[in-house]
């Protein structure tokens, strides 16, 4: 990376021009705040289902003694794997030299941010006491897993903030002179935050090092953060968790969701936030192909995770392939498979689909697929332990999430959209200082079109 | 002491017959526990905190001064004798119970053998134990299911509990040291500390935990009282019970409720280290290594590696016929 701060003409024309693309957006229009107001009233209903499971219990949900782990730790792991969508793009593909992350990076780590903030929550709502939260610091045992999920979550959530930080700074710097007509406060928070960014080469040196260090260092923590996730289930002997690819298995469905979360985030800036020309085709074009490649491998081990145990029929096993492929869970087991992994992934590999809108579509089938997924690996095990279940309300045996429980649910994603808002409305969701000096791109840019 | 440790505990004829009913229960735990002060004289043993603490127990009808003198057990297992006036009841407070009730009972390795042959699924034990602990009726530390391998093998009831694993899986995960292994055995938990993440319940392969979705049965009646962590009384909404293998009742040297509470001798109790089980229904003492043996014992799952401290004997050479039972439909109450 080269930065000419003195540079040609061309160069100042170009910053000029990206950074006033940019910085539109970023003000207090009507739209944010009517947005920002949907959510939070949406929010306030939510928050007080929480109130009343706090008043009356967990038994306000669908969970019981047989099913003891529904919706909540589903959303749990969702977040997690979607959170890991900064990881794979900034480090793996910008590490490997792929210039055309750029302008998608840091919308990666703004979901990566959003997702792994509000895992922590997530867990939170599951609690039978929440309000002994603090002892997971005071009495924390470190063979628990969930010390380590913690843990982990914990790093990789500041590992991102700072990545998401960190290459901000410059543009923090660019634009703290060019917002004109914004609140003072607005203003101020860019000046303090830019840290005296004046671009001095030595500057430049110490930021991008550490940059290089941070991307290397979130590689082992993200593919911590999900492989611990996938043991809360794995360690455990119940048929259908006792699996010994669970962590390749839970990686690389998440790097199916992030991806899938980045496409809808990209189209939707594309479009309201009018960046067509930064997020061009050619992006989509790029990212349907790792959204192709990385749902192949997903169905590779989904093979294998169904395969070998559908041969063996061990006992348990058996009954639990069976509620999946045609018992109790088949529609929904079928229904995620075919429309939120096989066909679209079939759909990507033809180059009409990659374009912005149909990608778009595809995205959200792939999303919501794989939201669902995550119901249908925390929960159909549970429903047949090892000993029979006898002599208990009926109720207990089947898993059917209530309204509070859903509405519980639906706050956490709520929270998550209003910081991805936040973060990408005050702002600048794309790095206008690189993109000014991004000359390789454009080469790249004109082989893919020649 | 002996291997003869349960036999000790007297009880009249009538109450023998008797199976406890949930309210009634705590009186006779509580009678039959004056009965046996008095007969042996002096008061049990008993190991609490601080050197200073003196279980008495002793319910004393009048305080005069007579210079009599009384004999009592320090924890750490003297025999003293101290003025009769000077004899005061020991409550142990939250902490004392807390500390003591992590430890466990010293040199004892608890064990329990269910005789499969003799089940007739009489559920004195559920209900024993359910009115030990507070519990609705569907809401188990004990449960009794119908087993059947295949429609060629035949059924028979099982009563289940924790199986107190010397590997517990149950243990491992607990985030927070709320669920723990003591030194005799037993797998307790610990209420106050829990927080309420079911791992425990995931990790279980014995489906052996129950948790307070709800507020629990008992809320109002025990308020106030103090936590016993070793009968898990008050239970907390938000929290895990299950079976504790009454660690209560083991302290003043009785049966577990449910051992007590069986009608047709399924359970034996005892401890590993003295070979030696009791019946709860014929109070024999029987030597545990020749129990397991004569009649094939087995435990659940053994595959697993858990080591489970419950053991079965195989249901053959029933004298009765398998009847087959219908719960009553539990419905959920608040
Ligand atoms: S039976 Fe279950 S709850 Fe009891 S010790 Fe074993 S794993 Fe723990
Ligand atoms: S529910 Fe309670 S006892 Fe069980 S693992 Fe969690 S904290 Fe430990």
């Amino acid at each position: 990376m080269t930065t000419s701060h003195s540079g040609s003409a061309r160069h100042k024309e170009r910053l000029d021009s990206v950074a006033e693309d940019v910085l539109r957006n970023v003000r207090f229009n009507r739209g944010f705040i009517l947005w920002m107001g949907f959510l939070s009233a949406v929010l306030l209903v939510c928050l007080y289902a929480y109130v009343i499971q706090l008043r009356k219990g967990l038994g306000v949900t669908g969970l019981r003694d047989i099913t003891s782990w529904g919706m909540y730790i589903s959303q749990f792991v969702f977040f997690v794997a979607t959170s890991l969508i900064g990881m794979l793009i900034s480090s793996v593909l910008g590490l490997i030299g792929y210039k055309w992350v750029k302008p998608i990076a840091r919308i990666a780590e703004i979901i990566a941010v959003a997702f792994a903030a509000v895992a922590g929550l997530v867990i939170i709502s599951d609690m039978g006491r929440p309000d002994r939260f603090t002892y997971l610091f005071m009495y924390g045992r470190i063979q628990s897993p969930i010390l380590w999920d913690v843990t982990v979550v914990t790093t990789y959530l500041l590992v991102s903030l700072m990545l998401w930080f960190i290459p901000l700074v410059p543009d923090l710097a660019i634009a703290k002179d060019r917002l004109e007509g914004r609140p003072k406060l607005l203003v101020k928070v860019y000046e303090i935050l830019s840290i005296k960014w004046v671009n001095h080469p030595k500057q430049v040196e110490i930021l991008n090092s550490t940059i290089r260090i941070l991307l290397i260092l979130i590689v082992p923590l993200a593919f911590a953060i999900h492989t611990v996730t996938s043991w809360l289930f794995a360690l455990t002997p119940r048929a259908g968790w006792d699996s010994s690819i669970f962590g390749p298995y839970f990686i690389s469905g998440a790097f199916v969701s992030g991806t899938a979360a980045v496409i809808i985030a990209m189209y939707f800036y594309r479009k309201s936030y009018k960046l067509e020309k930064y997020l061009t085709d050619f992006h989509f074009e790029k990212i349907g192909r790792v959204l192709a490649l990385v749902s192949i491998v997903y169905i590779y081990f989904n093979i294998n995770e169904f395969l070998v145990p559908a041969y063996k029929m061990k006992a348990l096993d058996s009954i639990h392939l069976q509620e999946l492929f045609s018992g109790e869970y088949a529609l929904l087991f079928w229904g995620v498979q075919l429309f939120g992994l096989l066909i679209p992934t079939i759909l990507l590999l033809f180059r009409q689909f990659r374009k912005p809108l149909p990608m778009m579509v595809i995205a959200l089938f792939v999303l919501a697929g794989s939201w669902l997924k995550r119901i249908l690996i925390v929960v159909p095990p549970q429903a047949h332990p090892f000993l029979p279940v006898q002599n208990v309300p009926i109720q207990w045996v089947i898993y059917k999430p209530t309204l509070i429980e859903s509405l519980v649910t639906l706050a956490t994603l709520i929270l998550v959209l209003m910081i991805i808002t936040i973060l990408s409305k005050l702002f600048p969701v794309l790095p206008i200082q690189e993109l000014a000096e991004e000359e390789n791109a454009d080469l790249e840019k004109q082989e893919f079109n020649n | 002491m002996t291997w003869q440790f349960f036999k000790q505990i007297p009880m009249s004829e009538k109450k023998k017959k008797e199976v406890p009913e949930d309210s009634k229960l705590d009186d006779i735990v509580e009678s039959s526990r004056r009965d046996f002060l008095k007969k042996v004289g002096i008061v049990g043993a008993a190991s609490v905190t601080g050197a200073a603490a003196i279980y008495a127990g002793y319910r004393h009808e009048k305080e005069k001064p007579s210079g009599e003198m009384v004999k009592v057990l320090t924890e750490d297992n003297r025999l003293v004798e101290i003025p009769k006036e000077q004899v005061k009841d020991y409550k142990p407070d939250l902490k004392a119970l807390q500390t003591r009730g992590r430890v466990g009972l010293k040199g004892k390795k608890w064990v329990m053998v269910l005789d499969l042959s003799k089940c007739r699924n009489a559920r004195k034990c559920v209900a024993a134990c359910q009115g030990a602990h507070h519990l609705r009726p569907y809401e188990y530390h004990i449960n009794t299911l119908v087993m059947q391998e295949s429609h060629n093998t035949p059924a028979y009831y099982m009563p289940k509990t924790c199986q107190h694993c010397d590997n517990p899986p149950c243990v491992s995960v607990c985030p927070v040291d709320a669920t723990f292994k003591r030194q005799d055995g037993i797998v307790l938990i610990d209420n106050e500390r829990c927080i309420g993440c079911r791992f425990c319940m995931a990790a279980c392969p014995y489906s052996a935990r129950m948790f307070h979705w709800q507020k629990p049965k008992g809320e109002e009646a025990d308020k106030g009282q103090e936590y016993n962590i070793e009968l898990n009384v008050p239970q907390k909404k938000g929290t895990i019970s299950k079976c504790l293998f009454s660690a209560d009742r083991l302290r003043e040297g009785m049966l577990p409720y449910c051992v007590s509470a069986c009608p047709n001798g399924v359970f034996y109790f005892g401890d590993e280290n003295e070979n030696a089980v009791t019946n709860g229904t014929t109070k024999e003492t029987v030597i545990l290594s020749e129990l397991l043996e004569k009649n094939g014992a087995y435990r659940l799952m053994p595959e697993l590696g858990t080591k489970p401290r419950v053991y079965y004997l195989p249901p053959k050479n029933r004298i009765f016929e398998f009847k087959q039972w219908t719960p009553p439909e539990y419905i959920e109450t608040t």
